[in-house]
């Protein structure tokens, strides 16, 4: 029988002939057409050049596959796409609107720059895209209790919103750190009837919310659906947050049409994980002068040792499930990240970024915490937004590059969260006690 | 015939399963490590586990997170634990040796340098928790020139057509991990063991070994009347951990207890019933 077993692959090989020459075409012609586009990725193993996979244990790996193809299946079917557009609108509050920041234009003199306002989406930031799209996903697939990680408590809220609408069971896993500077979150996630875990391992952030998300997945196969709020982790998940983070920019860029009657000069976005970036950047990948800039936390300073930016200090390695840019030692330990903004406070990022970042396409800079807390106020002042700490490091990038650039040059900005639940964090630091 | 096929080799002869203790490698200092993997062979264990610290260890539950957190301060790299390897080589050249870890530390060494490191400092077989069937052409090519066997996992989660995959190019031995967990949790029943078995009986003749869950002499011998060696790592762990003083710093009884422990669950394995239905051709197969 182990003889017969052996020979399977072989005996599987010479029966395939004919399917495999017709495969093999049909992949050189979805290379051709990828060849045009920078849309195309991942490959079928889940890569972006050499980034992204499937790096898990064999317990999840039959979960991630069948995940992969529900939902190819999911995409392909039209009444998940109109379910999803259906509560996009009518629950998340879909489109989102573009904003002129025209008092902060004139205060930057210099490029007019448009929010895409993220933040005035239900639960106050970009999370609730992924969420709702992967929550109808995991109600297809007859899973009953959601599990999430998350660093400032967006991504939780929102899971744990979109449980209590469907009537989940969600756990959330939140770094111990996390827990405290993002309390009113972590209520947020209680009134909403999730089970909030503080995970006390390592600095108690989002890194170690996430290892603590996999133990739980691998622990509770059978009912459990793992709701991921980045572009990171085993593919299909940086693909799949990708795509349903892709309205942002889909959104954005005929909204900027009809103001302007072009596309812009530049798209800035704050990247932790990346999911925000990547969604509004996606649909400009193929316009070849619209410059992509991704802005990571460099906390007390690039090389201060205390920050988060993983493409400008990090080097490819691989964890949670995927290679990318991380921040780790000469032995290949992963560092521990610093940022003012618990969303931002993670020593990987998406690996689409990753790869963007080594073709070239997108650029990435660095934004310290005082840079970031300056922009918060800015905002706040001329324009009576207050920004979430995480967007408000795109926004200090928009305040340099803005007062050099011609007053006809556009800045499409991802104002991807608002910034309620960071005031505690900012009172504190500006010396005001509440 | 390497030693891990070897050794399954002589104990099948022997009519008896292996018992894998396994350590962390700088746990709680290098010099404390070294002296317990020295004194394994000795206590019973038939082929050892030696597990290197990662920040991340994300299949592992509390007892094992600890140990690596201890043995990343004990000084623990690939580097100093491939040279305890090698120190532990100079006295015994028959006992394998299996590295379990993650993959970002390998990776980061260069997994080419790896497997010649390894090999060269006398490592049998690699277990890397993070890298399925799908990823493992990163490594493969490297630790088949070097004669390092890329131990497959098998878990619960794992269907009967997933099984040519994964024990595709497989060598040394299969493990089996026996529940969906993390280590150190929970403990299969001995119905759900017997069920798992054939599946992978079916599909290889490689020895099998069952990890996750395995504490008692009791388990462990109950484990190889099915299987081919039981892993047991939590519970020593777990006994190590019971001896440090107030600092994390090793007690006077450290070593001692740890092997006392494997020499425990060594009279269950050995005190076993060896396997009645041992299919011929399984002797032969893992060469």
């Amino acid at each position: 029988m182990n003889t017969h077993a052996r020979s399977m692959p072989a005996d599987a090989a010479g029966a395939t002939v004919s399917p495999q020459t017709v495969s093999a075409q049909l992949g050189a012609l979805a290379a051709e057409h990828r060849a045009n586009t920078l849309r195309g990725g991942p490959d079928e193993r889940g890569r972006f050049g050499i980034f992204g996979g499937r790096f898990v244990a064999e317990t999840l790996m039959p979960l991630i596959l069948e995940l992969d193809q529900a939902y190819e299946a999911a995409k392909k079917d039209h009444a998940f796409r109109a379910e999803l557009d259906f509560y996009l609108k009518d629950y998340v509050g879909r489109p989102s609107p573009l904003w002129h920041a025209k008092r902060l234009s004139a205060e930057l003199g210099g490029a007019k720059v448009y929010f895409k306002r993220e933040e005035l989406n239900h639960t106050g930031s970009h999370k609730l895209n992924n969420v709702m799209g992967q929550i109808l996903l995991a109600r297809r697939m007859g899973r009953t209790r959601i599990i999430a990680e998350t660093g400032a408590g967006q991504h939780g809220v929102a899971t744990a919103t979109v449980c209590a609408l469907l009537g989940l069971k969600c756990v959330v896993y939140m770094g111990a750190t996390d827990v405290a500077r993002q309390s009113p979150n972590v209520f947020r996630m209680r009134l909403l009837g999730a089970e909030v875990h503080a995970v006390e391992t390592g600095a108690g952030t989002l890194k170690d919310a996430m290892n603590e998300a996999m133990r739980d997945w691998v622990a509770n196969v059978a009912d459990t659906y793992y709701l991921i709020g980045t572009v990171a982790g085993p593919h299909p998940y940086p693909a799949m947050v990708r795509d349903f983070q892709c309205v942002i920019g889909e959104e954005a860029r005929a909204q900027l049409q009809d103001a302007e009657g072009r596309l812009p000069d530049a798209v800035v976005a704050a990247v932790g994980g990346g999911s925000n970036a990547m969604g509004i950047f996606h649909p400009f990948l193929d316009e070849p002068d619209v410059a992509l800039i991704g802005v990571e936390a460099a906390g007390r300073g690039l090389d201060s040792g205390e920050q988060a930016a993983s493409i400008s200090r990090g080097r490819p390695g691989v964890l949670h499930g995927n290679r990318t840019y991380l921040l780790q030692d000469d032995e290949g330990q992963i560092q521990e990240a610093h940022s003012i903004s618990a969303g931002l406070d993670y020593p990987g990022i998406g690996p689409e970024h990753s790869w963007l970042h080594d073709i070239g396409r997108a650029q990435y800079v660095g934004i310290t915490d005082d840079e970031a807390l300056d922009a918060f106020q800015l905002c706040t002042r001329t324009e009576g937004i207050i920004p979430a700490l995480e967007c408000a490091h795109a926004l200090a990038y928009v305040a340099k590059i803005a007062p050099a650039m011609d007053p006809e040059r556009i800045i499409l900005m991802n104002l991807s969260g608002r910034g309620d639940k960071d005031i505690f964090t900012v009172a504190e630091r500006l010396g005001v006690k509440l | 015939m390497s030693r891990i096929a070897a050794r399954f080799a002589a104990l099948e002869r022997e009519g008896r399963g292996a018992l894998i203790p396994y350590l962390e490698a700088g746990d709680p200092d290098m010099e404390t490590a070294a002296a317990i993997l020295d004194g394994m062979p000795e206590a019973g264990a038939d082929l050892i586990e030696i597990g290197v610290p990662f920040t991340d260890p994300m299949a592992d539950g509390p007892i094992i997170q600890a140990a690596a957190r201890r043995g990343l301060k004990g000084g623990a790299t690939l580097g100093r634990t491939l040279e305890m390897v090698a120190r532990f080589r100079e006295r015994d050249d028959h006992t394998p040796i299996v590295l379990m870890g993650y993959l970002n530390p390998i990776d980061s060494y260069g997994p080419e340098r790896f497997c010649a490191d390894a090999a060269r400092a006398g490592v049998d077989g690699l277990i890397i928790v993070d890298l399925p069937s799908e990823e493992a052409d990163l490594i493969e090519a490297h630790s088949a020139a070097n004669a390092i066997d890329i131990i497959r996992l098998v878990a619960p989660t794992t269907a009967d057509d997933r099984l040519p995959l994964v024990l595709r190019n497989a060598s040394g031995f299969i493990y089996y991990v026996s529940i969906t967990g993390v280590t150190g949790t929970r403990t299969a029943s001995e119905s759900d063991l017997a069920a798992a078995l054939p599946r992978l009986r079916a599909r290889t003749d490689l020895p099998v070994a069952i990890g996750f869950g395995i504490r008692t002499p009791d388990q462990a011998a109950s484990a190889v009347r099915i299987a081919d060696g039981a892993v047991v790592a939590s519970a020593l762990i777990e006994t190590l951990a019971g001896t440090l003083d107030a600092d994390g710093r090793a007690g006077p009884d450290t070593v001692r207890r740890v092997l006392d422990q494997v020499r425990t669950i060594a009279n269950g394995v050995r005190s076993a019933r060896t396997r009645t239905e041992t299919p011929a051709e399984a002797t032969e197969s893992p060469a």
